[in-house]
Order: C-alpha cells, then sequence, then structure tokens
C-alpha cells in the first residue's frame, strides 16, 4: 500500500505538468503562420476569401485565443479529443488507429534494448578491460554515435534490398487479408528492422549504464562477503549483483520513455509505418492542432503511465523505497 | 597440527608503492578454540593478511612465499573450486562495516539460508529453519521477524550479529574478524564482542580477530601479535604483550591508548561564558501527507555552557542528538526551539556573520577537503570571502599550517598528498582561519590510528592554551573525551542526562547512562588496572 501511495503521489504530480504542456503548446502553435483552414484550402486547390471565412466560422477558429483554449480544456476533461479537420474524423479515432503500430515499436524496441543491454553489460563488466569488453564497449560507442535514419536506410538496402530478408516498410502486408497467427507474424516481420533501427540507440546507452552500475556493484561490500560466503561468481552476478545494478537502468526507463516517441518520428517515417510519430509530423505541416494537441495528450499519459509502473517496479525491486528511509 | 598455521608470509606490493612488501616475512598460528589478536594502524598489513588466508587478496597484491596451512591443507594451493568449498565453510568472515556488508535488497533470511543451500546443498525449507535457528543462537530480539526483514530494517549491532550468525553457519574451523566492531556504539560493542566469546568457546572455533584497537584486545584476545609495516614485531599471551610490552612499537602504541581516569581538573579561567545553549529542542518530522514517520527528537531541551577558553565534551551513543547539536550550533540547520547566543549575541541567520562565531572541524579527515583545490586555497577560501584581500588570507594560511605543526610551503599541494593525521590538521587550520568564537570539533580523531590520535589531541591541547581557544568536542569515545575536555554533558536521545567536570563525572557517575556507558569502555579491567 505505501507504494501506490508514493506512486499515486508522483502521479498526482504530473497531472498539473500536463495541463501546462497543453497550454504552452496550444499557445506556441498560435505564433506559427498559417492555421487548418489555409491547409485544407491548399490541399482543395485555393479558393476564395469568403469560403475560407465560412470555413474558419465552421470550425470555431474565428473565436478569440483564450476562448478557444477554455473550450479545449472544457472538452478535454470529458475526454472529448475534438475533431480533426484534415482527416475528416474524431482526434480519438485518429489517434486510436496510429497507437497500435508506436506502441508495438516502443514496447519491441525497449524490450530489445533493455535486454541485449542488459546481457552486453554483464558480459562486458565480467571481462572489464579485456577483449570483450573492448569489442562491446566500442560497438556500443557506434551504435550511439551514428543517427538512427542511416541505420535504418542502411538496414533496409542491405536486408531488404539485396538478401530480401525483411520487407522494407509498412505495417503488414496490405491485400493478403491475412488474420490470425499469420497476421501476427506478418507483423512482426514488418517490424523488425525498425525494432532494431530504433533500438541500437537506446541499447547502447543500456550497455554504458549496465557495465558502469556492474562495476560499481561488483566492487561493494556485499559482494566481498558474498565471495566470503564461498559462492560461485555466476550465483554472485545473478543473486547479489544483478539486482542491485538493475536499478538505474529501471530509473532510464522512465526517462528515455519521452526520448523514445520522439525517435520513432524518425523511424516511422523511414519505414513508412503508420505510427503517432508520423501522424505528428503530419499534423505540424498542415496545421491540424486537434490532432497534434491529442498526440501530445495521448503521449504524455502514454509517459506518465509508464513513468507510474517503472515507479512501482522499482519500489518492489528495492523495499529501502517504501520504507521511506 | 589443527587450526590456522601462516609461515614466513610475503606479499608483494605493486611497483611504485612506498614499499615493495605488503607482508614481509610474517608467521602466526591460531588453534582451535583460541583468539588471536592482530593489532596494527593503519597500513601494518593486517587486513592484508586476513585477505590472504580467505584466498581474496586485492588485485595487483601477489604472494611471494610462505605458506598458510588450515589443518592439512595448504590453502595457497587450492583451486578456485577448492576455495570455494573452503569459504564459507571452513573459513569465514565477519567484516568491520555492518551496514555495507548484506545485500541491501536480499532478505536476511536469503542471505542467511544461501550458505546452507550452497554448501549443504539443502532445500530452501530446511535452510530457512536452520537460518532461524542460527538467528536465535546470536539472539537477535525477534528472530522470527527478522529472517524476512532487509538489512536497512535492522541497526548496525543486530546487523553485525546477522553477520556472525551467517559467519558460524556451517561452524567453520577458522573465523576471521576484520575489525568487527568499530563502527558499533561502545555499549553494543560490548555485546557484540561477547557473543563472539561465547560462541566461539561453544564451536571451539580459532578465531584470527583484527583490530587497531587495544582495548578491544584486552576484552578479547587469548594471544596478541602487534603487526608494524607489514612485519610481526611482537607476539605473546595478551597479560604479557599489554602489561610487559618488549618492542619500541608496542610501547608506543601502548603509550598512545588515552587512560580513561581523567587528569585532575585543571583550574579553569573565570573569563564567563562563550557559548551558552538554553532549551535547544529539533524533532526530525514526517515530512508530506503520505509519509508518516515517527517524529524523532533528536534535541530534547538542552541546555549547556561553554566557557571562555575551555573544553566542553558532548558525549554519548549514535542517536542521542549529539551531532545535531554540532550542526546547530555551527548554524548548519535550524533550531525548533531555545537559543544559542556566542559572545552575548544570538546566533545570526547570516551565513558571513555566523562563520566568524563558529566554526567547524569534521570527523572525516578524507571527505571533508576538496580533492581538486590546493589546500592552502581551501585555508584561505573562508577569509577571502569574508573580505581579506588574497594576498594576506595566502599570508594566514601559511601561518596557520605552522601553527598547526605542518610545512607553511605544504598550502600549494593537493588533499592526496597528505595522511589521514595532516589532513585533520589541515582541517583545523581551515577552521581557525576565520578566527571563530567556538570551535566545534565533532568526533575529529575517531577516523585516526591511535598515534596519530594522541598527536591531534595535543595539537588541540596546545592550541588551546596557545590561543584562549573555546573548544566544543563532540565524540563517542570515553577515553578520547577524559583526556581533553573540562566539562562534559552525557547525552542519551537528545537529553542531557548527566553534565559536570569530567572527572567527577568519570570517577563518580550518577545517571546509570553514564555508568553503562563507562562500564562497556572495552579494556578497562586490564588497562586502567595497570
Amino acid at each position: 500500500m505505501r507504494v501506490l501511495a508514493l506512486a499515486g503521489r508522483r502521479l498526482a504530480a504530473s497531472l498539473p505538468t500536463l495541463v501546462l504542456i497543453l497550454v504552452g503548446l496550444f499557445l506556441l502553435l498560435q505564433l506559427a503562420p498559417g492555421d487548418t483552414v489555409d491547409a485544407l484550402m491548399a490541399q482543395m486547390g485555393g479558393g476564395d476569401a469568403a469560403l475560407a471565412e465560412d470555413l474558419r466560422r465552421f470550425y470555431g477558429l474565428d473565436l478569440s485565443i483564450a476562448a478557444r483554449l477554455g473550450q479545449y480544456l472544457l472538452r478535454l476533461v470529458t475526454l472529448d479529443l475534438g475533431f480533426s479537420a484534415i482527416y475528416g474524423k474524431p482526434v480519438a479515432t485518429v489517434i486510436l488507429e496510429r497507437l497500435p503500430a508506436t506502441l508495438l515499436l516502443m514496447a519491441a524496441a525497449l524490450s530489445f534494448a533493455f535486454f541485449f543491454g542488459l546481457v552486453l553489460g554483464v558480459l562486458a563488466a565480467r571481462r572489464v578491460n579485456r577483449w570483450p569488453d573492448t569489442l562491446i564497449s566500442t560497438l556500443g560507442l557506434i551504435f550511439y554515435a551514428t543517427p538512427s535514419f542511416w541505420f535504418g536506410l542502411m538496414a533496409i538496402v542491405l536486408f531488404s534490398v539485396h538478401l530480401q530478408w525483411f520487407p522494407a516498410g509498412g505495417f503488414y502486408e496490405i491485400g493478403e487479408g491475412l488474420t490470425g497467427l499469420a497476421l501476427t507474424l506478418d507483423i512482426a516481420r514488418h517490424l523488425v528492422l525498425p525494432t532494431l533501427t530504433l533500438g541500437l540507440i537506446f541499447l547502447a546507452i543500456y550497455l554504458r549504464i549496465m557495465r558502469a552500475s556492474m562495476l560499481e556493484v561488483l566492487s561493494l561490500d556485499f559482494v566481498r562477503t558474498a565471495r566470503a560466503k564461498g559462492l560461485t561468481e555466476t550465483r554472485i552476478v545473478t543473486r547479489h549483483v544483478l539486482r542491485n545494478a538493475m536499478l538505474p537502468m529501471i530509473t532510464l526507463i522512465g526517462l528515455q520513455a519521452g526520448t523514445m516517441l520522439g525517435g520513432s518520428v524518425v523511424v516511422e517515417t523511414v519505414f513508412a509505418l503508420p505510427g503517432l510519430g508520423r501522424l505528428a509530423y503530419e499534423s505540424v505541416v498542415q496545421r491540424d492542432l486537434n490532432t497534434l494537441l491529442g498526440i501530445v495528450f495521448v503521449s504524455a499519459l502514454l509517459v506518465i503511465a509508464i513513468n507510474f509502473l517503472v515507479d512501482l517496479l522499482y519500489a518492489k525491486l528495492d523495499p529501502r523505497i517504501v520504507s521511506g528511509g | 597440527m589443527s587450526g590456522l598455521r601462516i609461515q614466513d608470509l610475503s606479499i608483494l606490493l605493486p611497483r611504485g608503492g612506498d614499499r615493495t612488501h605488503a607482508l614481509a616475512g610474517i608467521s602466526l598460528a591460531v588453534a582451535p578454540g583460541e583468539i588471536l589478536c592482530v593489532v596494527g594502524e593503519s597500513g601494518s598489513g593486517k587486513s592484508v593478511t586476513a585477505s590472504a588466508v580467505m584466498g581474496l587478496l586485492a588485485p595487483g597484491l601477489a604472494v611471494e612465499r610462505g605458506s598458510i596451512t588450515l589443518g592439512q591443507d595448504n590453502l595457497l594451493a587450492l583451486t578456485p573450486a577448492q576455495w570455494r568449498a573452503t569459504r564459507g565453510a571452513r573459513i569465514a568472515m565477519v567484516f568491520q562495516e555492518p551496514m555495507t556488508a548484506l545485500n541491501p535488497l536480499m532478505t536476511v533470511g536469503g542471505q542467511l539460508s544461501e550458505m546452507w543451500i550452497v554448501h549443504r546443498g539443502l532445500s530452501k525449507r530446511e535452510a530457512l529453519a536452520r537460518a532461524l535457528a542460527a538467528l536465535e543462537e546470536v539472539q537477535l530480539p525477534d528472530p522470527a521477524g527478522a529472517l524476512n526483514a532487509f538489512p536497512h530494517e535492522l541497526s548496525g549491532g543486530q546487523r553485525q550479529r546477522v553477520m556472525i550468525a551467517m559467519a558460524l553457519a556451517l561452524e567453520p574451523e577458522l573465523l576471521i574478524c576484520d575489525e568487527p566492531t568499530t563502527a558499533l556504539d561502545v555499549t553494543t560493542q560490548a555485546q557484540v564482542l561477547k557473543l563472539i566469546k561465547d560462541l566461539q568457546q561453544r564451536h571451539n572455533t580459532a578465531v584470527l580477530f583484527i583490530t587497531h584497537d587495544f582495548g578491544v584486545v584486552a576484552e578479547i584476545a587469548d594471544r596478541v601479535a602487534v603487526m608494524q609495516l607489514g612485519h610481526v614485531v611482537e607476539e605473546g599471551p595478551v597479560g604479557e604483550v599489554l602489561l610487559r610490552p618488549q618492542h619500541p612499537y608496542t610501547q608506543a602504541l601502548l603509550a598512545a591508548v588515552p587512560p580513561l581516569n581523567a587528569p585532575p581538573t585543571r583550574p579553569l579561567p573565570d573569563t564567563g561564558a562563550v557559548l551558552e545553549l538554553v532549551g535547544l529542542t529539533k524533532t526530525y518530522a514526517s515530512r508530506g501527507i503520505f509519509r508518516r514517520r515517527k517524529a524523532v527528537k533528536a534535541l530534547d531541551g538542552v541546555t549547556a555552557t561553554l566557557k571562555r577558553g575551555t573544553t566542553l565534551g558532548i558525549v554519548g551513543e549514535s542517536g542521542s542528538g549529539k551531532s545535531t547539536l554540532a550542526r546547530c550550533v555551527v548554524g548548519l540547520m535550524g533550531l525548533d526551539g531555545g537559543t544559542i547566543r556566542i559572545a552575548g549575541q544570538p546566533l545570526t541567520q547570516d551565513r558571513q556573520k555566523a562563520a566568524h562565531l563558529a566554526q567547524m572541524v569534521f570527523q572525516d579527515p578524507y571527505a571533508s577537503l576538496n580533492p581538486r583545490r590546493s589546500v592552502g586555497a581551501q585555508v584561505a577560501q573562508g577569509p577571502i570571502a569574508a573580505g581579506t584581500s588574497s594576498a594576506e588570507a595566502w599570508a594566514e594560511a601559511r601561518r596557520l599550517f605552522a601553527l598547526v605543526g605542518l610545512e607553511p610551503e605544504a598550502v600549494r599541494r593537493y588533499p592526496h598528498e597528505f595522511s589521514g593525521g595532516q589532513r585533520q590538521r589541515i582541517g583545523i587550520a581551515r577552521a581557525l582561519a576565520m578566527k571563530p568564537e567556538v570551535l566545534v570539533a565533532d568526533e575529529p580523531v575517531s577516523a585516526l590510528d591511535v598515534s596519530v590520535q594522541a598527536q591531534v589531541l595535543k595539537l588541540l591541547r596546545d592550541l588551546q592554551g596557545r590561543l584562549g581557544l573555546s573548544i566544543l568536542f563532540i565524540t563517542h569515545d570515553l577515553r578520547v573525551a577524559a583526556q581533553l575536555c573540562d566539562e562534559v554533558v552525557v547525552m542519551q536521545n537528545g537529553r542531557i542526562a548527566e553534565a559536570g567536570p569530567v572527572a567527577e563525572v568519570f570517577t563518580n557517575p550518577r545517571h546509570a547512562y553514564t555508568q553503562s556507558l563507562l562500564a562497556a569502555v572495552p579494556g578497562r579491567s586490564v588497562l586502567e588496572a595497570g
């Protein structure tokens, strides 16, 4: 219960942040030249000023900024994200269509980066300053230093064009009418390259953190105690060191959830994935304020939810947190 | 021959150290049922001896020659697998720092039962049953509860009991104790020493006990080996070595142990009070709506007076509130109630002014100096911030270095180039640079070796004589308090248990707590009788 109270307090503290972000973004976008109607008119191939005036009135864009902001926040309380003029659908529907791809990509990339970062970090720390450590650390540096779009493009060139192992883009084969297990496998095949591209950079970060944290924990007194008990090195690492060394990694997941959402814009563009990131980019170009605000709202909720889970996990892993010491 | 035998053991240090060998041909033997105390100051090689016997030498150290045998087995010839079967089962160790020696994320029961699971192949359930029995044997208050507790939920003394239970789990032939009571309060120390001795006699264990404290030696040892710079300079039965030391180094070490009986009260200068504490209260309360912790009264109506040019000792165990008091006096912490008056004025919130009223000498000479700045800059920094010109402040720093017994030209050097005792002298110079009305010394000698400790205490006494310093001296060590203080205040749970001239309080304690503290001072029976 103490854990829930602790995490609940963090949750409550993040609500004002959410409102601030939304208001800030709303005001910021008013500074950008042009609005939804300009974008719509451009799509239609132009029109006269009277039509534009009518459209503005229709979408409620003729009101003052304060009135529109007030309206938006009021609707938000009832979880109504508004209507997207560009897509001609409620924003909630647009976002829900795009959310699965992004969620899958994030979860896959995060798991990939976390798992392999952990394993490689442990390996590097166990062989510190010997060739496996040097090799792993160098690879990590290369992953970290390479821009992800370049990685994505090279992966497409190698694995899709030359080797033809994986598809070059998209979320699933449209037109094949796959269902059930076949569809799942197809989606998985499509997500391999994007996951690798997005995950490699984070893998490099996790790997470095894990290596440093393992080295630190290995030098602590209780590891010496474990050695003095006559435990094998494997048991020392798995039972005593690993859990202690993982704490900084867990913190990092919470911190990087937001970064990962940002990184997915690039990856979704490169691999033509119908995800939130690309939707956000398109909404900015089309001045689709409602959709953009909706995406920010959902992304913020996502980051808050992940951090809530991380808090719970952290408290579960480290009993000292709960006792409030 | 059973028990441990170390013969002609030499261990090389990495190149470039201040000497070539960590151990230069030492020979020691511990028989079953015997406690051998290895005494020495830091750098004497006593801890290296312990790690060599455990087969856990730090990387870079290598055995040059010699042998270590336990029973019939040559330990230096063991393979890593044989070592693992030996460690924990035949040789066990209790470490110095009970706060960090246990895994913080694993229950006490989990860590304890590992011994039987790994070495004896018991099931988790059987092992936990054994662990419970082991916790009962070390007299933990609630053994069943402790089994499921995490280390941070236990006190230091309780954790050390868990460590002892773990070490003795498989009835090892040899128990190595590396300063096991150094981090504990004096009453807890007395209990833990008694426990080790009881269990050792019951299980007929050979004990290699490493310590720097002759009081502890007097309490627990059968035989003593004194080490200096990698050599064993003297060895013999405890009574012989403590009462009739032969080697000059042993004699010097014993002479440096401050006697518990205070010197006769010196006539106190009648100069009036420089520091007045009236009804101080400070409570560490729960903060926030969700965090409900029991409020702790660190200071609960503390009233005391320090006369100008004298030393007032604040003694007590951890949690008694003595460090909180020190922080409040130098203005690092706000009070909840009461007033502090220094030289007649109430303590101001203004840091600049408060800096001239009270300055602090800290406990840890390694952590209290910035490793990236020259020591002179750290001494001169305070006066410069207060408006003294840089040249003047540096000249003053040089003068202060000479005053505390350091080379004046050493001001250009960095902290790592100094030993612990020298760093503490720098700490004193830093405090004196502000010409404070009151010098607050928070356990300034407890991290130092006994001979260095004696030098620093002598320095403080000299400085007091020459500069007329008024010192508020915080310590848990009654021997140190007896030597330095004119008056003493005994604190318990934030309250004053007893106060008065030190000779009177120590020879004729009226409060039960003072009596128990004095009774727990290790080595009284041997060291004070002679």
